[in-house]
């Protein structure tokens, strides 16, 4: 009965959420392909073409997976923390805390619809792609593990964001100054094997690098980290994640008085 | 007897140390239409944040319909409709869409929640706007959207946090009218509002709340018979001024208006009778003020000073 109660909740929250990218999909489907089509035009076509090949596989095809994860963690990361953060802001996130949802549910559900968002992206982007390389899939289960435990990591990241957020300006201090310079640094461009060996030391922590090389063996079979690593890297953010969101959720941080 | 809510020593203190309830007790019955009285700042909102878990308390316990919100929190929330002071839907979406979103958390079907949509904005007169964004509604149709909202999961109580604050007064009545119906149907209803005529003219019992404390709470035929003196005015023809009447205590206010004390057990009937032995017709009549009004800032002046003195006392 209350399973069923459940399910009902958790289908209103993604359809809610799902409903509020779709209805302003100019602004949350269209930029990422644009902005990925300059990268495949800038750094593929004419700055690509002189580069030549990265890991024995020419330059265009290996900052594909790339290219498709940074739009996949974006558009997760800022679909949960917009959202989320908007439903404080105009205190409709009431509606759900007077009502009879468990807190997993909520969570679920924000994570869920940040997800099929990041994915949905990530999709639209790879089709944009086959205008500029020929994909090839090396291994197709790889590719949807890593984006999905990936696009869940990040929702999950903005979700914590949203919770914490007083202003809108708090909403975007993170993927301005720590997001988008980890994804920069995490390989998307190039393989960290051609840093010097401190600066690959360094990169090891950083848990892009390892969401991104494991979505580039999926395409292409080559990685510069062990795949098991990848996703212990990313299995154990999920878990770790989604902890600190239950917890500060169950206390009502930012949410209850 | 079953009680919709049972609140026993509910405390509250918000972070930087104000202390909004301290430790009040309340009981509804099941089917009452009960008011929560209290001056700005009294603890009302805090209460009702509390029962519907908006606020977490301190310390205390609350019980809806027997289930204790510590222990069966979810199975509490089912019985809880709420419409707040302040409106907290997404502006951007649709009534429709509000609805059905606010019956899907209660776990109700798309389809049977269209079905309650409609019946309940064809209720409150908002099924012409059914498509509209909410941000387009007028203030009145605002505060009904949200009545329709917290009504989508039928619940067996539900608690109005100044419902008409800000509405004209036919709107107001027109509302009074559907909570009335409502209660008809069973419904356990509990409103706080800063209309003491409201409340007066709509609730069997009454709680007055004051600084975080229950200064009275009773049914409110017994707490308006409290009141030993009322005041009317009469509108008079002419005479006015020379009006003489034994047992009563009359203030001329001007050439056409009286004032007049009636003391318990004094009758109307004697005041008419000897204005008419002296000539002097009436064309209207009207309480000086609102009677529950009197009382309520009897009832709070009274707490005041209980806790200041209470203060100055725990201060030595």
């Amino acid at each position: 009965m209350q399973s069923a109660v459940n399910r009902t909740a958790l289908k209103s929250i993604l359809h809610k959420e799902v409903h509020r990218f779709m209805r302003i999909w100019v602004q949350t489907l269209v930029p990422p392909a644009i902005t990925i089509s300059l990268y495949f035009i800038i750094f593929g076509t004419l700055i690509g073409s002189r580069i030549g090949d990265m890991g024995g596989i020419d330059y265009m095809s290996f900052i594909v997976p790339g290219l498709i994860m940074m739009s996949v963690i974006t558009n997760s990361y800022s679909n949960v923390a917009s959202s989320f953060f908007s439903a404080k802001w105009q205190r409709n996130v009431e509606e759900m805390l007077v009502a009879p949802v468990p807190n997993w549910v909520i969570v679920a559900g924000y994570v869920g619809g940040g997800m099929i968002r990041g994915m949905l992206v990530g999709l639209i982007v790879t089709v944009v792609s086959l205008l500029f390389v020929d994909l090839q899939i090396h291994n197709i289960w790889v590719i949807i593990a890593t984006v999905c435990l990936t696009s869940a990591v990040f929702a999950l990241g903005g979700l914590i964001n949203a919770i914490f957020a007083n202003s809108f300006d708090d909403i975007s201090i993170i993927p301005t100054f720590i997001l988008t310079p980890l994804t920069y640094l995490g390989g998307v461009f190039y393989s960290i094997s051609l840093l010097p060996e401190f600066w690959q030391g360094v990169s090891q922590i950083n848990p892009i690098v390892y969401m991104v090389n494991a979505f580039r063996y999926g395409f292409l079979g080559i990685s510069d980290v062990n795949l098991t690593a990848a996703f212990l890297v990313l299995l154990t953010f999920v878990v770790v994640l989604y902890s600190i969101a239950m917890t500060l959720i169950s206390k009502g941080i930012g949410l209850r008085s | 007897m079953q009680y919709a809510l049972e609140i026993s020593h509910l405390e509250k203190v918000y972070k930087g140390g104000f202390h909004a309830l301290k430790g009040i007790n309340l009981k509804v019955e099941q089917g009452d239409f009960f008011a929560l009285l209290g001056p700005n700042g009294a603890g009302k909102s805090t209460a009702i944040g509390i029962i519907t878990s908006l606020v977490n308390k301190t310390q205390g316990q609350v019980k809806v319909f027997g289930h204790d919100i510590d222990k069966e929190l979810e199975k509490a929330k089912t019985y809880l409709g709420l419409v707040p002071q302040e409106f907290n839907f997404n502006q951007f979406e649709s009534l429709l869409t509000i609805l059905i979103n606010q019956a899907g958390y209660y776990g109700v079907n798309r389809k049977l929640a269209l079905e309650r949509a409609e019946k309940q904005l064809k209720q409150l007169e908002l099924w012409d706007k059914r498509n509209d964004s909410a941000r387009m509604l007028s203030g009145g149709m605002k505060r009904r959207l949200m009545i329709a909202r917290a009504l989508m999961h039928n619940p067996q109580v539900l608690i109005l946090d100044e419902p008409t604050a800000g509405v004209d007064i036919e709107l107001r009545r027109s509302m009074w009218d559907f909570l009335r119906e409502l209660n008809k149907q069973g419904i356990t209803i509990i409103l706080t509002t800063h209309y003491l005529e409201e409340a007066e003219m709509l609730c069997r019992n009454i709680a007055i709340i004051d600084n975080g404390i229950i200064v009275e709470n009773t049914n409110m035929k017994a707490l308006l018979a409290t009141l030993d003196v009322e005041t009317i005015m009469l509108d008079v023809k002419a005479n006015g001024p020379n009006a003489e009447l034994k047992e009563f205590v009359v203030r001329k206010i001007d050439s056409h208006t009286l004032e007049i004390d009636i003391k318990k057990g004094q009758s109307l009937n004697q005041v008419f009778g000897q204005l008419t032995e002296q000539g002097i017709e009436v064309l209207s009549m009207r309480n000086k003020s609102n009677r529950l009004e009197e009382l309520f800032v009897r009832l709070v002046n009274k707490g005041t000073n209980a806790s200041t003195h209470a203060e100055t006392i725990g201060a030595n």
